[in-house]
């Protein structure tokens, strides 16, 4: 029964800026500095832009299109969404990586914005909820969530679906159970729940047999 | 009134009204373009500003030091007491409270006084986020410290009665409860608590304000009353209310969090004048919590006296709880217990405690949700005691009439709800006796309760404009906080105008429309779909007016009287055959568009008009004056299941059953009611925000530490509605569901732990530890 909560070893995670995530990356430094070369590994993490304090142009990839902003290294992908890019879909609702208000997907994983700084997300395929539809023509899952009020206020809604469109690409809305464990990352105070669970679900019942 | 006022017969056009349209507004908000008030981002120069609250409870600023922040680049201005424009008028007397909308008896930042932790004594304006949110942590705050007060449980708070709460007498009395309860021979003593709860909507408080000129503001707030904000604003400000325009296009949550004007709002309209800019001022998360109130902790103790056959005799409720150093607020938790069933005898006392925190506020349902609470788990446990099914003791109890004044009840249609809902559960195959059935190692328990809310008069105006080329734009100052108003409107204007929805374009939150009271105590879908339809009916008599006077129409020469609306049509109504397309009409007299303008009434209101009026009529009068009184109720019913080892308590099944007049739109009716449930779970299993008892702050202010229900917390849930026909309460006959649903939540979960383990829970909410605690108990 809780085994179809998990993945087998070896399937990708989504990549939600959790504690655990950054500890495994945190550790992964602290164990690189201790080994030499310094310099190269210092290199790497700063890539693209080599400024530390102040701002700097960056490149990010946002549905499809190459934006250039002038932020400081502590903006986070979601206030630069937000703030500069004016791709205001994508929600703050905590700033803390405890709602998924924020949740968009890089590389086609689901990620935090709040708890990913810009700078880290150059070079990456960022998609929000803006770049979702195809013109007038939905994602499957806003359709499902528009056809099941899967929302109520709208504010959380966006993180929802990017999460939910995230979830059956994972492999984890396979059964209710299921959906409903790996949907719990995003909160939703107006209480849509079950009828989020039940777009998510009719979405990966249509996949799985499309 | 000498005529009967117009009533909304969906029966003679079916139309869209009750069908379930998808959210009109829905498109939007998947797809990432609505606009919510934190999103106005291409005003010309907008800068950002950030609070500073103190980490203090009680005190005085003694001092700012702003070396080190004013370096920052970007800083614009670092505003404190000392140099922040005062606004004309504050809310420091309960008569300017009450005209302000103001939620609190304080205004900060006027001066060095600290009363509460999180109180703003700083604003930090800069160009950009980053650079505020820097700088503010960087500015130092001096503040010599004083002991607060942290609740009604410290030692140190003062309890007193008081003359009021929100407009109900700190001691009521009906009959001689005391003398009912004494010689009642059976008798049950109980005492509830209730933790400090927090709204937490998903968008936290926003307010962008734009000085366009000197006397010209525009705000950007997050409001569920766009008219009570601009008011506010406007005698705050100094200014006439036209040159005060708000607006709400889309809210993020509200729960009565979102229904006044707090600091934050007032604060960013003065922060902009002292920069000369656009500023855009939001609350974070943690700052949600000690910016616009909460639900106060609170201890309730019922003494419930009852017949051996299980009839109520008398209730003496009392009920003590935390208020801020300036105001009387306690939610009037006596209301649904002096209202719910036929009781002779009826006596609440409100105690209160001033405490170093800000004033709480309405939370969905406000004394209905935890007064059901105390009622209902009461019920449940005289229902044991006598060997009663919990439905039946209900149903001995049953009132008739409204017991608190005698009146009938404008529709109530509880009896079918407590049948459907027990139909839908299986209600029969509960076992009688508690703590008899397992699944495995896990409890099971089934629980009920009643739900009721009331019908809160309010009223305002819409405009409907009906162009010749059969589309029509609808307008009112409403706002939609989820709730479903855009859609739920569109549908009434559709059918009201006979055309179909997709043809309406529904405008709201915005102060540029004709006004309307604010979404809140769930008033706004009977009020605004009452005044959309009556608008109608003014394009409707124009139009016949003109038909009827036309040589070259069909109609030419009939009454006014004997001519309708029909599919778009204006017709005979005697002879539908005999009539013409409104289009045609409009045509002949060159006529672009034809506007009609309505105002809308919900409550005692819509029949005696005259009553709201008289300002010195309390609401019981009002009712007394249109002769009934308006309710909505419901049953709820649950299945919970209890880890003994963990102490964890799940709710498994969930069935509500409502009855709130004619339902707009089931589908997103459905959605409230879900919602609220799933908000009263929370408040039963897992919601509370801790103050530390020395420090007067919260512990756990940030959605990590304060559970709300995620979607591994909520199992399928099944809704229905007994339809209901009121033609009292307004031109719509509907009754509101926002609130309503929340209402015996906590009891029903309750009443289905007790029914798991043979124990009674009665302290909010039943974490584990305190499961635990009374597992290892005796039954």
């Amino acid at each position: 029964m809780l085994s179809d909560l998990f993945p087998p070893a070896g399937t990708p995670q989504p990549e939600d800026g959790s504690r655990r995530s950054f500890m495994k990356q945190a550790g992964g430094i602290l164990g690189l500095a201790l080994a030499p070369p310094l310099v190269s590994q210092a290199e790497r993490l700063t890539a693209y832009s080599k400024v530390i304090q102040g701002a700097t142009d960056i490149t990010l990839r946002v549905n499809g299109q190459a934006h250039t902003v002038r932020i400081e290294p502590r903006v986070t992908l979601l206030d630069a969404l937000r703030e500069r890019l004016d791709l205001t879909g994508t929600k703050k609702g905590c700033d803390h990586g405890q709602c998924g208000a924020c949740t968009v997907h890089v590389n086609g994983r689901r990620t935090l914005a709040c708890l990913t700084l810009a700078v880290m997300a150059q070079g990456k395929e960022i998609t929000t909820i803006e770049g979702l539809a195809k013109g007038d023509q939905l994602h499957p899952m806003q359709a499902a969530f528009l056809k099941h009020d899967g929302l109520q206020c709208g504010y959380c809604t966006p993180g929802q679906i990017m999460s939910g469109v995230a979830c059956v690409q994972e492999g984890h809305a396979t059964t209710d159970a299921q959906a409903r464990e790996w949907m719990s990352g995003n909160l939703c105070r107006c209480g849509a729940y079950p009828n989020i669970l039940a777009a998510v679900r009719e979405v990966a019942t249509q996949q799985s047999k499309g | 009134m000498d005529t009967e006022p117009q009533f909304f017969d969906t029966n003679a056009t079916p139309g869209v009204v009750g069908q379930p349209l998808n959210r009109v507004d829905g498109w939007a908000k998947v797809t990432g373009q609505a606009k919510y008030s934190a999103e106005y981002n291409s005003l010309p120069g907008l800068v950002h500003a950030v609070l500073k609250t103190s980490d203090v409870a009680k005190g005085r600023v003694t001092g700012f030091d702003t070396t080190a922040a004013m370096k920052q680049p970007g800083v614009v201005a670092i505003l404190t007491h000392q140099n922040l424009p005062k606004p004309v008028k504050v809310p420091d007397s309960q008569v300017n409270k009450g005209t302000l909308n103001s939620p609190m008896g304080f205004f900060p930042m006027l001066s060095d006084e600290v009363h509460y932790a999180g109180q703003p004594v700083a604003i930090v304006v800069a160009d950009t986020l980053e650079h505020a949110q820097y700088a503010a942590a960087l500015l130092k705050v001096n503040i010599a410290p004083e002991t607060p007060v942290s609740s009604y449980q410290d030692p140190k708070a003062e309890r007193y009665v008081p003359k009021n709460v929100k407009g109900t007498a700190g001691v009521t009395k009906r009959g001689d409860a005391q003398a009912a309860f004494q010689s009642a021979p059976v008798q049950l003593t109980a005492t509830y608590t209730h933790a400090t709860n927090h709204h937490n909507p998903m968008e936290p408080g926003a307010t962008t304000a734009h000085w366009e000129a000197p006397d010209r503001l525009t705000v950007y707030d997050t409001t569920q009353g766009v008219s009570e904000t601009q008011k506010t604003l406007a005698l705050m400000l100094g200014l006439a209310t036209e040159q005060v325009r708000v607006v709400t296009k889309y809210l993020g949550g509200g729960f009565g969090c979102k229904a006044w004007v707090w600091p934050h709002v007032v604060l960013a309209p003065l922060a902009a004048k002292a920069v000369s800019r656009p500023v855009k001022l939001v609350l974070t998360r943690q700052q949600q919590y000690t910016g616009m109130g909460h639900r106060e902790e609170q201890e309730q103790t019922l003494r419930l006296g009852a017949t051996k056959d299980g009839k109520l005799l008398g209730i003496v409720h009392e009920k003590t709880s935390t208020t801020s150093p300036w105001d009387d607020y306690a939610e009037t938790n006596s209301r649904i217990i002096n209202m719910l069933y036929a009781l002779p005898a009826f006596e609440s006392t409100y105690h209160l405690a001033k405490a170093s925190v800000m004033t709480s506020t309405s939370t969905r349902a406000p004394g209905d949700m935890p007064g059901s609470f105390a009622l209902e788990c009461s019920m449940d446990d005289l229902a044991y005691q006598l060997g009663i099914d919990p439905i039946q003791l209900r149903l001995l109890n049953y009132a008739e009439k409204d017991p608190t004044n005698g009146h009938p009840w404008s529709s109530k249609s509880l009896k079918q709800c407590y049948q459907r809902g027990a139909e839908l559960f299986g209600w029969n195959k509960r076992n009688p006796k508690n703590g008899q059935t397992r699944d495995g190692k896990t409890l099971v328990g089934w629980g009920m309760a009643t739900a009721s809310y009331p019908v809160h008069n309010s009223q305002g105006n819409a405009r409907v404009r009906l162009y010749a080329d059969g589309r029509a734009v609808v307008q009112a100052g409403a706002t939609d906080l989820g709730t479903g108003t855009y859609t739920i409107i569109t549908q009434v204007a559709a059918d009201a105008l006979g055309l179909p929805p997709e043809n309406i374009r529904f405008e709201l939150g915005d102060t540029i429309l004709p006004s309307t009271q604010w979404s809140g105590g769930s008033t706004a879908a009977g009020r605004v779909s009452s005044s959309v339809y009556l608008a109608a009916q003014d394009v409707w008599q124009k139009l016949i007016k003109l038909a009827v006077a036309d040589k070259n129409s069909p109609l030419y020469g009939a009454k006014s009287a004997d001519v309708e609306m029909g599919n778009g049509r204006l017709q005979l109504k005697a002879k539908p055959a005999t009539g013409e397309a409104f289009t045609e009409v409009m045509k002949r007299a060159s006529l672009g568009d034809v506007e009609g303008n309505a105002q809308g009434r919900y409550g005692s209101v819509y029949r005696e008009p005259s009553a709201a009026a008289d300002a010195d009529m309390n609401k019981e009068e009002k009712e007394a004056a249109a002769g009934y009184s308006m309710h909505a109720f419901g049953a709820h019913f649950c299945e919970v299941h209890v880890d003994p080892e963990l102490g964890t308590v799940r709710v498994a099944r969930w069935v509500s059953v409502m009855s709130a007049g004619r339902i707009l739109n089931p589908k997103t009716a459905r959605s409230q009611v879900i919602g609220g449930t799933i908000f009263g779970i929370g408040s039963a299993l897992m919601e509370q925000t801790v103050r530390d008892p020395h420090w007067a702050r919260y512990t756990n202010a940030d959605l990590a530490n304060y559970h709300i229900p995620v979607n591994a917390d909520i199992p399928d849930m099944t809704v229905d509605f007994i339809d209901e026909h009121d033609p009292h309460v307004n031109a719509m006959g509907v009754k509101g569901i926002g609130e309503i649903a929340i209402v015996g939540v906590t009891a029903a979960v309750a009443n289905a732990f007790f029914h798991a383990t043979g124990r009674r829970l009665r302290s909010l909410p039943m974490t584990p530890d305190k499961v635990l605690d009374a597992l290892r108990q005796p039954a």
